[in-house]
């Protein structure tokens, strides 16, 4: 039954873009009835995994597609249903959200983008649906497509169409290793359902069987690059930061979430995982969350800031799920609940909070259209409850108390305290893990303190920003749902953990597999919590009362100079200079000094930038050099169809020759 | 709630802006003088909850959330620090994850705060805060890492007052993690040879110039705040160093008295030494973190 109610979410999401090939797309019916259909299918993918959390029936349902292929098979699991979950709420979101996100005079974008909105929000329930290989590479190469177009909404820029390629790339490379992996898989199991191993061992068909390690290499990195793991990162910043905030939302919550996804069922699949997987996953996390978050400090993008979060959280992910990978090759049983269980969480945590800053952020980009945050500042007077909505997303991404992002690196932290006690390999690896999880912390804090600071505080920097306007009714409701989303499960985590509970029991596969809920201590959260909320409530309202009135016109104090200007702020690169100062070695800043030679310079400037380390440093020149290298193969290409059924004629007969 | 929780929370609120008096005090001993009275702190305090306050015109709401949610979470760290070795009023597995995240949260609002009213100075001042505050998060972690390795426990309260993982036992780490909390200590108090809570020059302070356009009570929220985080810190050093006595009524007397002891160490600490230049701040953090880490590597391999 479930299965049905996904597939028809399924059909539903990918119809709904259909309209937009009408001529009709400006009247705003279009995006009225699409954003509904997919509303729709939203909730009828929601009840599906509620009904698989809730421990109702998981039938797979046999779909034939073509003749040639073999039938595809779709169904729901707790793994899967828990991937669903965020999916359906962000892509509700982010449906409502487009609804007040465009300007009349860019209605053409606005449908495209709400129709492969459509599709991307199928492909996804398709992908995580899916229980054979096929059905598997079906639903993500069409979801890869999906997020290019997405991508490259805006195309009339040349930045994004860059993006757009850069990412298409990227994915395809990827995928290749998906394919890879997926036939090795069929040839280990002898099957291509995507479930664990036989205990016996492998079931195995004719000819050479690939070994455990080459499957989970394959997958790290074919799943790693669409989660967006460093070094394979490179593709992220650009494409979020160029594609429509809410589609920037949907990718940054959950589409890169698949490629965790991917690698949880690829860990679920091979049992008895060796040492070294762990501990490779727990360095891929540290790694990729420092380096993520370093990165993150030196830009002065406002979207390329947030995508450089993302990686920073899908190496806390990648934490937990090292832990849990720990537990599973020690074969104790709580390391890989509590790590599993904050993997997962924090799946869900940073798809709330991370949509609401992308809509957040979008809604302040859409009202003084720069992402630049140097021209920014203030927006907090002209649009408080947008600003409201940035904090408690700040708050929630830096993994303070009382939001959720505490409550799921608390999972995470606890399962690293937790094998702190193991054997001293294990226990070295979580000691080095901890440091980094603590100090990707502290730096995220400096990074949020400084973009709710240059944003939304101090006074407007540019025109732009003076003329701010606060968000409109469709871009504020998202923004609430997700935002009491937060709030709900940091204040009351007892009530999200038991929807975890039965993904982390069938992956920890033991028929006694530990209570979250017990090993969290979730009453105390709660409590020490509200109490907090409380005590500040009222010591705000306290203090708000006991200002003086008669002084409200005074302005910050300026320490003696007599005309204080706006540009005299501290800016967000003035702000993480010292940082990226002490991080040069990492970072490698580009700084343009402004020319001051003469007694009395003339006007000048001063820009500094942090380019990415693998793209503009590494890729980029080594694969203009390789394709400069490469010019006398050009010759080859003549574009005649002739000859290239020729190259097709002469390399079928060497292979019939020589097989 | 027992007696010893009853102890716990009347020392937390009441005793924090006497450490305070106690290194003025002996500040002023150093130099000669008379200076203010021991409880000159409680004075200020009653004067500043008293006043007026200004607010600028370029603030919102989250200027006064500034003091405001540093001392709510300040106090919520407060239950969860063990002093002396009694238990902590609240204790549960992770809570030593729960304290050092409190302490960032009023870090947020205060530097946030500071970033509300516009001006240059406290933007320099809220950079430099968050910007050695990473520095120093290692340290306090690794120090959480060595102890739970120590003592198999995952709360403050079984690393810090359970009678097995006595200092007695642990001469080495536990030194090295004293001296790398000492440093914690220093940088996140905002005491010299980090920042000096005395000077009158804008451009060379951090904690200070934050709360520059902080006036009346609001002022007196952060004051207090801030003594009461030197006190959490001061107790955490301790429960790493204080040997065990028989008697708990003797343990508390004993806590008292190397509180206020801290404290004139701390006053000597700021006659004799001299502030570091802001770019050697940095390298005193990083070799805080190594002490602590090596703390560590005498615990993996027992």
């Amino acid at each position: 039954m479930s299965t049905w109610c996904l597939l028809a979410a399924i059909l539903l999401a990918a119809l709904s873009g259909l309209g937009a090939l009408s001529a009709k797309t400006r009247s705003g019916a279009f995006g009225k009835t699409s954003c509904g259909m997919q509303l729709l299918a939203a909730v009828l993918g929601t009840l599906s995994a509620i009904a698989v959390l809730g421990g109702g029936p998981t039938g797979s349902v046999r779909v034939p597609l073509s003749p040639l292929l073999p039938a595809l098979t779709f169904g729901l699991d707790a793994l899967s249903a828990v991937f669903l979950l965020p999916v359906c709420f962000l892509c509700g979101c982010a449906s409502v959200f487009d609804l007040g996100y465009w300007h009349p005079a860019a209605s053409a974008h606005g449908a495209r983008a709400r129709s492969f909105l459509g599709l991307l929000f199928a492909s996804l329930m398709a992908l995580l649906a899916a229980q054979d290989g096929i059905a598997f590479l079906v639903a993500w190469e069409l979801m890869a497509l999906a997020a290019f177009f997405l991508v490259t909404t805006e195309h009339h820029e040349p930045e994004v169409r860059t993006a757009g390629w850069i990412y298409l790339t990227a994915t395809h490379a990827g995928t290749l290793c998906l394919i890879a992996f997926f036939c090795s898989w069929e040839a280990l199991s002898g099957g291509s359902a995507l479930v664990p191993l036989a205990p016996g061992g492998p079931a195995g068909g004719a000819g050479a069987v690939p070994s455990r390690d080459v499957l989970f290499v394959l997958a790290l990195i074919g799943f790693g690059l669409k989660a967006g793991v460093v070094p394979l990162h490179f593709w992220l910043p650009p494409a979020h930061a160029n594609a429509p905030s809410h589609v920037s939302a949907v990718m940054s919550g959950v589409l890169i979430k698949m490629g965790v996804y991917g690698i949880v069922r690829t860990a679920w699949m091979l049992p008895g995982p060796p040492l070294w997987w762990g501990v490779a996953v727990l360095a891929i996390g540290a790694v990729s969350t420092t380096v993520g978050v370093a990165f993150a400090i030196g830009q002065h993008d406002l979207k390329r800031l947030l995508a450089y979060h993302s990686i920073e959280n899908i190496g806390i992910i990648f934490l937990g799920l090292g832990t849990a990978l720990l537990g599973r090759t020690t074969g104790n049983l709580e390391l890989q609940a509590l790590g599993l269980g904050g993997a997962l969480l924090h799946v869900w945590n940073h798809g709330l909070f991370k949509g609401l800053l992308f809509l957040t952020a979008g809604a302040s980009i859409h009202a003084c259209a720069t992402r630049e945050l140097d021209q920014l500042g203030g927006l907090a007077h002209k649009m408080p409850v947008t600003a409201a909505c940035f904090l408690l997303g700040a708050i929630a991404i830096c993994g303070l108390p009382p939001l959720n992002g505490f409550v799921s690196e608390l999972l995470t932290y606890l399962g690293l305290f937790h094998a702190l006690a193991a054997e001293p390999r294990v226990a070295a690896a979580a000691a080095v893990a901890i440091p980094a999880l603590a100090v990707a912390g502290a730096m995220a804090l400096l990074c949020f303190v400084k973009v709710f600071g240059v944003v939304y505080l101090g006074a407007p920097r540019s025109e732009a920003a003076t003329r701010a306007h606060e968000a409109g009714p469709a871009m504020k409701a998202p923004m609430f749902a997700l935002g009491g989303a937060c709030l709900l499960i940091g204040l009351a985590p007892a009530l999200a953990l038991p929807a975890l509970q039965p993904a982390v029991a069938d992956w920890v596969g033991a028929t006694t597999a530990p209570r979250l809920d017990a090993l969290l201590p979730c009453a105390w959260i709660s409590a020490i919590g509200l109490a907090l909320l409380g005590a500040i409530a009222v010591s705000w309202t306290w203090l708000h009362r006991r200002r003086d009135r008669r002084q409200d016109a005074v302005g910050t104090w300026d320490c003696g100079c007599a005309r204080p200007s706006p540009a005299m702020q501290y800016t967000a690169s003035s702000f993480a200079q010292q940082f990226v100062d002490n991080s040069s070695l990492l970072l490698w800043p580009r700084t343009h000094l402004p020319a001051t030679g003469a007694l009395f310079p003339g006007r000048t400037s001063f820009h500094s930038h942090v380019p990415d380390l693998v793209l503009d440093r590494v890729l980029v020149p080594t694969l203009r050099g390789l394709a400069i290298g490469c010019n006398w193969l050009r010759g080859l290409q003549r574009g005649r169809v002739q000859l290239y059924l020729l190259y097709v004629f002469l390399t079928l007969l060497c292979l019939l020759l020589f097989t | 709630m027992s007696v010893h929780s009853s102890i716990s929370l009347l020392l937390v609120l009441l005793l924090p802006p006497l450490l305070l008096g106690v290194v003025n005090k002996t500040k002023a001993a150093f130099g000669g003088r008379n200076g203010p009275p021991l409880l000159q702190p409680y004075y200020d305090l009653r004067k500043l909850l008293g006043k007026g306050m200004v607010l600028s015109s370029a603030t919102t709401g989250v200027f006064l959330a500034g003091p405001v949610v540093t001392l709510a979470a300040t106090l919520a760290a407060a239950l969860l620090v063990p002093l002396g070795h009694h238990a902590a009023v609240i204790a549960f597995p992770g809570d030593m994850i729960l304290f050092a995240y409190l302490l960032a949260l009023g870090r947020f609002f205060t530097a946030a705060a500071a970033l509300d009213t516009g001006s240059p100075f406290e933007g320099m001042g809220a950079s430099r805060e968050v910007t050695f505050a990473w520095l120093a998060e290692p340290a306090l972690f690794l120090g959480f890492v060595a102890l739970a390795r120590m003592s198999g426990s995952y709360s403050l309260s079984g690393m810090l007052a359970d009678p097995a993982v006595a200092p007695i036992h642990h001469m080495g780490p536990m030194v090295l993690i004293v001296a790398g909390w000492f440093i914690v200590l220093l940088a996140e108090n905002c005491r010299i040879p980090f920042d000096d809570p005395n000077t009158h020059l804008e451009l060379t302070m951090i904690h200070e110039v934050m709360v520059l356009d902080h006036s009346g009570p609001a002022l007196g929220v952060i004051v207090y705040g801030a003594s009461v985080k030197l006190f959490l810190f001061t107790a955490l050093v301790l429960g790493a160093l204080l040997p065990f006595s028989a008697n708990a009524w003797t343990d508390w007397l004993l806590f008292v008295a190397s509180a206020i002891g801290t404290a004139v160490l701390l006053g000597i600490v700021e006659s004799t030494m001299a502030r570091l230049r802001l770019l050697h701040v940095p390298k005193l953090l990083v070799s805080g973190s190594l002490l602590t880490a090596f703390a560590i590597v005498f615990q993996l391999h027992r």
